[in-house]
């Protein structure tokens, strides 16, 4: 046998030749996606998700969302001789989503959050929707309201989620404060090291902080006559948001709102019964039933006479893809079964979430009272996150201004410039 | 069999399964190439295919005959550098010329058939019709979208219309169908398709209204209903203008920023627009946006300072550490040398989100620890002073053992006739030890403070670049170029590839400056030894 070295070296770049032809071949993104992408990982690294091709529907969720659907969706499928395939994307579903809709091996209906359909309707990588006409009656209209954009309906909605004001029993006397004073007052008497959680960080956390910003009238985005968010119309550096500054700035001085608490320790302040109140959302409840804390649930206190504190709603839903290849199938989906009482039902217990669905709301109500209590303050309460692409530049400027106040700089200079930096960034 | 085995008769003999290998493998990339060009060709990937067929040519002259020895060599490390760097280059400075990112991703003919086909209102109170669909003849697959006719069941009353593309709904004769469930089952001349095949053609069918009234029409929903709606936007490419008939309102292509949108006369754009070459204005942006310029060379100057120091910092405890464990009188040297590898046993994206939360005001270890009350990430020197000290915990083990390694290659009469020569332990080390080790890890020092250049985990895990001034947001007090230029291109307005394209150029260029600069000092550190 004569294999030389020379043979060896052929061999080699024939081999790995042929393995990078392959790949390419796999790749037929390259001439949109990211350039790095282009070469290889479609196939050989397998980064990048794909759709099952040989199925009648593909969907893709992240994880909890797709463990509990996969269920519920492959028995309809399996009772309309469809083969439907429920796919994990862990990472960065959205962009995914909207690189393979491109490239054309999308799936055929994703589900996510509300606050993306301004993106994905920019992209082109979504349709519409029709819902049924009782749509009204069986599901929650803050809901109905967030999938709206632009006058049109994208997404069928599947869960809601809003921020609450948890109460530790044993450390006030006041689970429900009516104030936002009443609760710094109460909090205090109740002798706990902090009297409040509420993430702040030193970014700062415009989605937490938002109950207080509309509390003192502030607002992100004023609406036009059609009732559409006018990106022009920036209310960050307005006469509200500031009067919301100088609150926070009050509240940062007090010690109530500090930029020590943040995302990561926010929720674990609480259930080690260091915090007396906490603001968070229907992700935490499970963490203060396991720390054994006998709380309430109630909506987030405004101001004393002052304006309703107004937290984002953000819903869950399922959008129709523009570019699937099962388009039909996954209409008949969106339209039959996404929407119904049956399908959150089949997906509650595997993914506990505030559902939008009157009907399990009401059923909940009975054996899991905190998730439908906080899908009713939702309703009542909460106003949907705006879905326009320009918030994308709001999160950072606002929240960061925020964060400074409370650590003590000037509440009308900062604001003024988030709004001036907002405003430049947004046409 | 040993005489063949020498290299020089190796290279030139051509034994028979050589022969056959060669042949085999030759063919092999033949058929790959056979196989995919017309593949590339349908997908009009012009760049892979040259690439591809470059490759296929590259090969066969090569490798087929016996000649071009040094080519043979070279080809698979070029063809390597050609595929996996240079083209992501290329492609890199091409974006950087056009305004690629959201809502900037496709064509223009997919802006518009996505504004118009999301235009459809349903009427209002209009009720569902159940779909069937119908062809003349057998299933085609035809992506003619006259070829089909729909029939619509209502709901209410049972009527049965029919229509097509180019047809109003009218009332179906009731002789000629067949209803069951609700639903047409059967009519006469026609085939109809099962919800499957329904599926398959949807793309031909989805935008297929047929009409009712003037402005209303029929239209799918899925493989199995219908409802009655109204397309608000129409394009018109004579004018190449969309029309809104509702308000009345026409959006014509104009400019706004550096892109095509179509616009109404009050300046209200649609959504969606498309990827354009937009020549250098990305570049321009880049160094007349003031938030940006004004930034980068402050960014610049840490960037230096953080690099620097961090190498400095790890070299001089790591080398202070292999010092004095390297003398044999100490005991356990094998124990206190194990121990100090830890932190490099962790992975470094925890020990950096660890160590975020030790620096926190109120409930980090450290504070807690020491009874301080230092506000770590919220004070500008602080929190660089934080940066330094966690990389350097988290880089002291690799100097520490390269210094090692240094130190026990030096050998020890040499140290022994400085000692002879009466020079003191610190005399022997600062000038004996120091510049042979110095020979050794320069190199590494220098690749260490390239990695710390751009050293990106560090500062976003740590401190994510902050703490931000009060009315500054494009850099924060900790951050580095690359973490400030992927905040800028990344951080709010989502994803802008054009513009970070143009940015990593820009990038691109100043570490090759750096990197010519580098080679220089190393040259020169090797002409001491």
């Amino acid at each position: 046998m004569l294999i030389r070295r020379k043979s060896f070296l052929a061999l080699g770049a024939v081999g790995a030749s042929a393995a990078l032809l392959a790949a390419c071949s796999s790749s037929d993104s390259s001439s949109s996606s990211d350039s790095s992408d282009a070469g290889g990982s479609s196939d050989g690294g397998g980064d990048a998700p794909k759709a099952d091709a040989n199925a009648d529907l593909v969907i893709w969720a992240d994880e909890a969302k797709a463990t509990a659907l996969k269920a519920p969706a492959e028995k309809w499928g399996s009772e309309n001789g469809l083969k439907v395939a429920v796919q994990t994307v862990a990472n960065d579903l959205q962009t995914s989503f909207v690189t393979a809709d491109q490239a054309g091996n999308g799936p055929d209906i994703v589900m996510g959050a509300h606050d993306w359909i301004g993106n994905l309707v920019q992209n082109g990588a979504i349709s519409t929707v029709q819902l049924p006409a009782d749509a009204k009656d069986t599901t929650l209209s803050v809901a109905l309201d967030a999938m709206q954009y632009n006058g049109q309906t994208y997404g069928v909605p599947y869960a809601v989620e809003t921020l609450v004001l948890f109460a530790n029993k044993k450390l006030t006397d006041t689970p429900e404060p009516k104030t936002f004073e009443e609760l710094v007052e109460a909090g205090k008497a109740g002798g706990a090291d902090a009297v409040l959680s509420l993430p702040v960080g030193e970014q700062g956390d415009a989605y937490h902080m938002e109950p207080l910003y509309t509390s003192a009238g502030g607002y992100l985005f004023g609406k036009d006559s059609k009732g559409q968010y006018d990106s022009k119309d920036v209310g960050v550096g307005k006469e509200g948001s500031i009067a919301a500054a100088e609150k926070m700035k009050e509240l940062g001085k007090q010690g109530v709102l500090k930029t020590s608490i943040t995302g990561d320790n926010a929720i674990s302040l609480f259930t080690d019964g260091k915090a007396a109140y906490l603001i968070s959302g229907p992700w935490a409840i499970a963490d203060i039933k396991t720390a054994k804390i006998d709380f309430t649930l109630s909506a987030v206190p405004g101001f004393e006479g002052m304006d309703k504190a107004v937290p984002f709603a953000g819903v869950n839903g399922f959008y129709a893809a523009a570019h699937g290849k099962n388009a039909g199938n996954a209409q008949t989906f969106l339209s039959d079964v996404a929407g119904t009482a049956d399908l959150a039902k089949a997906m509650f217990p595997k993914n506990e979430l505030p559902p939008v669905n009157k009907e399990l709301q009401k059923e909940l109500a009975v054996d899991n009272p905190e998730m439908a209590k906080v899908a009713e303050l939702a309703e009542k309460n909460a106003d949907p996150m705006p879905a326009i692409p320009a918030m994308a530049e709001v999160w950072t400027p606002l929240g960061q201004a925020e964060a400074n106040i409370i650590g003590g700089a000037d509440p009308k200079k900062t604001m003024t410039s988030a709004g001036k930096q907002i405003s430049s960034k947004v046409s | 069999m040993t005489s063949t085995k020498a290299p020089g008769h190796a290279t030139r003999s051509s034994t028979a399964p050589g022969l056959v290998l060669r042949i085999l493998l030759l063919g092999a990339v033949l058929a790959v190439t056979v196989w995919i060009v017309p593949v590339m060709i349908g997908q009009r990937q012009w760049l892979w295919l040259a690439v591809t067929v470059l490759a296929a040519l590259g090969i066969f002259v090569l490798y087929s005959t016996r000649r071009l020895v040094p080519g043979k060599y070279i080809f698979p490390g070029t063809f390597f550098l050609v595929v996996f760097l240079i083209v992501p280059i290329v492609l890199t400075v091409g974006y950087s010329f056009t305004n690629f990112g959201d809502a900037k991703r496709g064509t223009k003919d997919e802006a518009i058939a996505s504004i118009t086909s999301n235009s459809v209102q349903q009427t209002a109170n209009s009720r569902r019709q159940a779909l069937s669909v119908g062809v003349t003849g057998g299933f085609t697959a035809s992506e003619d979208p006259a070829d089909y006719t729909f029939f619509f069941v209502d709901p209410d009353d049972h009527s049965v219309r029919e229509g097509s593309s180019t047809q109003a709904a009218t009332a179906a004769d009731p002789d000629s169908i067949t209803v069951t469930d609700g639903r047409v089952s059967a009519a006469d001349g026609f085939t109809i398709l099962t919800a499957k095949q329904v599926n398959e053609v949807y793309g031909t069918l989805k935008d297929v209204g047929v009409e009712t009234s003037d402005t209303t029409a029929l239209r799918p929903q899925g493989t199995t209903q219908a409802f009655e709606g109204t397309k608000t936007l129409r394009y018109d490419a004579a004018s190449d203008t969309i029309t809104d008939s509702i308000s009345g309102a026409v959006y014509s292509v104009k400019k706004v920023g550096t892109s095509e949108y179509f616009v109404d006369a009050d300046g209200n754009r649609l959504p969606q627009s498309w990827l354009q070459g937009v020549g250098a204005a990305n570049y321009v942006r880049l160094f007349t946006d003031s938030s940006i310029g004004s930034q980068f060379l402050r960014a610049f100057g840490w960037t230096l300072v953080f690099a620097a120091g961090s190498v400095l910092l790890t070299f001089l405890v790591g080398f202070a550490l292999a010092l004095v464990l390297n003398d044999e009188r100490l005991r356990g040297r094998r124990i206190y040398r194990s121990v100090l590898l830890m932190p490099y046993a962790v992975p470094g994206f925890i020990s950096l989100l660890v160590w975020s939360n030790f620096y926190n005001r109120d409930y980090g270890l450290i504070n807690q620890t020491l009874h301080l009350h230092l506000d770590w990430f919220g004070d500008p020197t602080l929190a660089k002073a934080a940066v330094l000290l966690t990389n350097l915990w988290m880089g002291f083990p690799y100097m520490f053992i390269i210094s090692t390694g240094a130190l026990q290659s030096i050998p020890k009469d040499v140290l022994e006739a400085a000692r002879m020569d009466g020079a003191s332990r610190l005399q022997a080390t600062l000038k004996v030890v120091m510049p042979l080790l110095l020979v050794a890890v320069s190199p590494l020092l220098v690749a260490s403070f390239a990695f710390n250049f751009n050293n990106f985990n560090a500062i976003e895990l740590l401190t994510g670049g902050g703490p931000f001034p009060a009315d500054q947001y494009t850099r924060g007090a900790t951050d580095i170029i690359i973490s400030m230029v992927y905040r800028a291109a990344f951080g709010g307005s989502g994803a802008d590839f054009g513009f970070a394209s143009a940015m990593s150029v820009a990038l691109f260029v100043l570490t090759g400056i750096l990197a010519a600069v580098q080679f220089r000092f190393t040259a020169r550190l090797e002409d001491i030894s």
